[in-house]
């Protein structure tokens, strides 16, 4: 891992990852909304809602797995000052609110049919509210400094603390009683999910996933070029 | 004809599906362009920069 704390080395890796990224996200997307929308069964008891399954389940596993991401980055940052590290979590976190914000609207339009209610103060819905705002308080933080490594600081602290709400997120549903439904695909016995409506949702989830990695790279790039180019005006100046 | 009706009302369910998989799709390629242009940007920000660089050392050691 220390290999790729060379920022040079590391646009490499990320110039050599990202057309597969986009590549497998553009086609895993395409073959997983024609099975979303098209080849697959409405459910016995939902109906048609289930297909909000496809985008919400996704959304909100890329919201938790962007989470993780972004506090390991920042605990790589924090423990050795690797640079790039802090880029990946800075890259990841406008990415990470998106994710949860779908899942957060999606999950409340599949609500208000299947609960009758847009939204319930529980422990499921709360917890993914709070991690909304987690992302939200880590990108203001990131910019209120001046001095952008104290910003920097300050911001990977933060989601560290924070990532104390992931695990909460996922065990809530069977810490809590809530009108949420329990996991169906990760889970010690296995899938309760029939291969029918189990293959769109797989296929969503490596395209939500190839997608973050797309988008992630875009980002990256991004934020080395600028950072290249605030050294060279300082330079300059 | 009946059938395409059939399919886009999702069962009575239309104003729930449809919203959710649009919102996401609208979400999605939203932060996809915004991140495309931001590199552009970059990309041009760098050239320009270190074109002027280039140049005043250039004008400092002929």
């Amino acid at each position: 891992m220390h290999r790729f704390a060379n920022p040079t080395r590391f646009v490499a890796l990320v110039r050599a990852v990202q057309p597969w990224a986009a590549g497998i996200a553009l086609v895993t997307l395409a073959a997983g909304l024609w099975f979303s929308l098209i080849a697959s069964p409405a459910d016995y008891q939902q109906g048609e809602t289930v297909r909000i399954m496809y985008v919400h389940v996704p959304a909100a596993w890329m919201a938790m797995f962007c989470y993780s991401s972004m506090a390991g980055a920042s605990a790589v940052t924090l423990v050795w000052r690797h640079a790039v590290a802090h880029v990946v979590a800075r890259a990841t976190a406008p990415i990470g609110a998106s994710f949860t914000f779908l899942a957060l609207a999606t999950g409340s339009l599949w609500g208000k049919p299947m609960w009758g209610t847009w939204w319930v103060w529980d422990a499921r819905l709360t917890s993914v509210l709070i991690l909304l705002f987690l992302y939200l308080g880590y990108m203001a933080i990131e910019n209120a400094f001046d001095d952008r490594a104290r910003g920097s600081r300050a911001a990977a602290i933060l989601a560290i603390v924070g990532a104390v709400n992931v695990p909460i997120i996922k065990f809530s549903v069977d810490w809590w009683n809530t009108l949420h439904q329990p996991a169906s695909v990760v889970r010690l016995d296995g899938p309760a999910i029939h291969p029918s409506m189990l293959t769109p949702l797989v296929l969503m989830a490596v395209g939500y996933t190839a997608l973050y990695l797309w988008i992630l790279a875009l980002r990256v790039r991004a934020d080395i070029n600028m950072s290249k180019v605030r050294a060279l005006t300082l330079r300059g100046a | 004809m009946d059938m395409i009706r059939d399919y886009f009302a999702m069962g009575g369910y239309a104003s729930f599906v449809w919203p959710a998989f649009g919102l996401s799709a609208v979400v999605v390629v939203a932060l996809l362009v915004v991140s495309l242009r931001n590199l552009r940007l970059s990309e041009a920000a760098l050239a320009e920069l270190r074109h002027v660089t280039l140049l005043s050392e250039e004008e400092t050691h002929p």
